[in-house]
């Protein structure tokens, strides 16, 4: 992972966070989505979502490396022990 | 009758998910432990995520909406979809890795060799095992208490049946029921002892693995019934928009923003619970975090949307509950708006979370095999088998013990729940212990001491501030008391808590325990070149 990729994805996770704090939705309940789900938990249903594309972007750019290694490494000594 | 009869049909077959998870074992420590560390990716997930979901998911995020609205949402289920995937991310794959490279299985397994220190884990363990056992006793209670009211007498109408009792010299109106609190809590104790006995790990996680599949599934059919049933939800938030005692409920007005703000800090418990730190350990590749980690978020989101929003529906179906009553409501709202069989599997699908106690008796066992029994030479004097078996005799010991204080202490369960919200913030300040280890070199067994004593010293002093300040408690709606008038708003009581200038105390003993860890250990000589380079080697 690059130094530019680790600050974006760092910068990503903090703006994230931040959304969480909506203030601006304190007091609202309209628009209703569906005629029937108020603005408040609309937003934090989509935030749930939010949090899991940021989960995948964490999980594809920013994966450690030595635990691909480490499974490899068992894996190969698992195969030596079977022979 | 019928959702009592499904309840057993699902005790059943858990019984048996248990005793053949038991058939595919080995008889090795590892196997009974740890599942030997080879749960596949899907049962990884969902077994972890089940784990997590305890009988508060269900139960008491409706209660909570019930009283304080959709904020509820926010306030716990998006906030954690965000920081235990991340939690999972930074601190359970380093887990896994230690575990498979070292053969650690518990937390202070690892401490103990990262700083080596012996006397220090023991603490921790102490710690973590006094914070874990209320769970296990309200997991008890939750379970005699649903198995109580699903099985309450109905009449023709299809209410309950009201009896004459008299009590202390009155005459009162109450419901009966086929199975009473302490036969279902006995039953259920039975059911989660024999399978956590048998099937070790390995049982648990098919276990946890089976209810949350069964929750995702009937909870999102129910959903659907429930609104059929309705007529359809808009017109009850149409009703709720128009009463302007229950309007609040659509907003978050009834949350403060500090309590909102510094809940985030809650969720870091999740990865300090005993029980999911071990389940980290089962994974048998690290590409199991992969999905556990992208789709965490989504799995909250399944679960608590319903309830949080069903909860807030209960305000305008069952308007005037108390606190206590509130608890039902998704009960309530069950059994008023579905046909009874899926009541009942959505009743067995609660006693699934309520069941959750199972990973926790597990890990509790777990800890006391390797962190006492191992640690101090048992299983060098005795072998492993009889590891195994003194793991197995500490989960019936601990079952009984808890059975009998959950009959004991019927009517002190708040106690025990007032004790799990405590335990929440200890776990979250504990965090940073972990991080410690696993990131900082210069960390030292004196500074994560010095963490444990300030969560212990912290947690003790807002547990007896919350307990002495409950008779000037406001009620809901009402502006916060100061505590101290002398130290302004310092201190603060608001119904349900004790804040400082409005924020959780979850949020000082984190910051408190971080920098107490940086200090000590800054002051204090630096771990030993040998264990540095064990953890941190140079390629």
């Amino acid at each position: 992972m690059t130094s530019r990729t680790k600050l974006l994805l760092t910068l990503l996770a903090i703006v994230v966070y931040l959304l969480h704090q909506d203030c601006w939705n304190w007091t609202k309940f309209e628009p209703l989505f569906f005629g029937f789900v108020p603005v408040g938990l609309a937003y934090h249903a989509v935030y749930s979502v939010l949090a899991s594309v940021l989960m995948w972007s964490l999980v594809k750019f920013a994966w450690p490396k030595h635990l691909d290694e480490l499974e490899a490494q068992e894996g190969k000594q698992s195969k030596e022990e079977a022979k | 009758m019928i959702p009592t009869i499904v309840v057993f049909v699902y005790l059943a077959v858990v019984l048996y998910i248990g005793i053949f998870a038991f058939r595919k074992g080995s008889s090795s420590g590892e196997d009974y432990f740890v599942a030997s560390r080879s749960l596949g990716n899907w049962v990884f997930l969902l077994s972890l995520f089940g784990t997590n979901m305890t009988a508060f998911a269900i139960l008491g995020s409706s209660g909570l909406a019930y009283q304080r609205g959709i904020g509820v949402y926010g306030l716990m289920a998006s906030a954690s979809g965000f920081v235990i995937p991340l939690t999972i991310f930074f601190i359970g794959t380093r887990l896994w890795a230690m575990g498979k490279k070292f053969g650690h299985i518990t937390q202070v397994q690892y401490f103990r060799d990262r700083w080596e220190c012996g006397h220090i884990g023991t603490l921790i363990f102490a710690v973590t095992a006094a914070m874990l056992v209320p769970y296990i006793i309200i997991g008890v209670m939750g379970g005699g208490q649903t198995l109580e009211a699903l099985s309450t007498m109905m009449g023709p109408d299809g209410k309950p049946h009201l009896f004459e009792v008299v009590r202390n010299g009155q005459t009162l109106m109450e419901p009966r029921h086929w199975i009473s609190y302490e036969v279902g809590g006995g039953l259920v104790a039975l059911v989660v002892m024999s399978y956590v006995f048998f099937g070790g790990m390995r049982g648990t996680a098919w276990v946890n693995t089976f209810q949350t599949i069964m929750f995702l599934t009937f909870g999102t059919v129910a959903f659907f019934f429930i609104s059929h049933n309705l007529g359809g939800f808009d017109k009850i938030i149409e009703a709720l928009v128009a009463n302007p005692k229950t309007q609040p409920l659509l907003t978050r007005a009834r949350i403060p923003i500090e309590e909102f703000f510094s809940y985030t800090f809650i969720p870091l418990s999740s990865i300090m619970f005993p029980h999911i730190a071990i389940m980290c350990m089962t994974a048998k590749k690290a590409s199991a975090f992969k999905k556990t980690v992208t789709f965490y978020p989504l799995c909250i989101a399944a679960i608590w949307l319903p309830c949080v929003f069903l909860g807030v529906v209960a305000a305008g179906q069952f308007p005037g509950l108390k606190p206590g009553e509130a608890d039902d409501v998704i009960l309530r709202m069950l059994t008023e708006n579905t046909h009874v069989a899926l009541a009942g599997v959505l009743g067995a699908a609660i006693m699934a979370c309520v069941m959750a106690s199972d990973s926790q008796i597990l890990a509790l066992c777990t800890m006391f095999t390797e962190d006492v029994f191992a640690y101090y030479g048992g299983k060098q004097r005795f072998g492993e088998k009889a590891q195994v078996w003194t793991g197995r005799a500490f989960v019936v010991g601990v079952t009984i013990v808890a059975y009998l204080i959950a009959i004991k202490l019927k009517d002190k369960a708040g106690i025990f729940e007032l004790a799990i919200r405590f335990a929440f913030s200890g776990f979250a300040a504990l965090a940073p212990v972990m991080l410690a280890a696993l990131f900082w070199k210069r960390s030292t067994k004196w500074g994560a001491l010095a963490a444990v004593v300030w969560v212990v010293v912290t947690l003790l002093g807002s547990f007896w501030l919350f307990e002495a300040t409950a008779n000037m408690a406001p009620k809901p709606g009402q502006p916060p008391t100061q505590i101290f008038p002398a130290v302004g708003n310092l201190f603060l009581r608001t119904p349900g808590n004790v804040t400082i200038y409005g924020y959780l105390p979850v949020m000082f003993m984190v910051l408190g325990s971080a920098f107490w860890m940086w200090l000590v250990s800054m002051l204090t000589p630096a771990p030993s070149a040998k264990a540095v380079e064990k953890y941190f080697p140079k390629n």
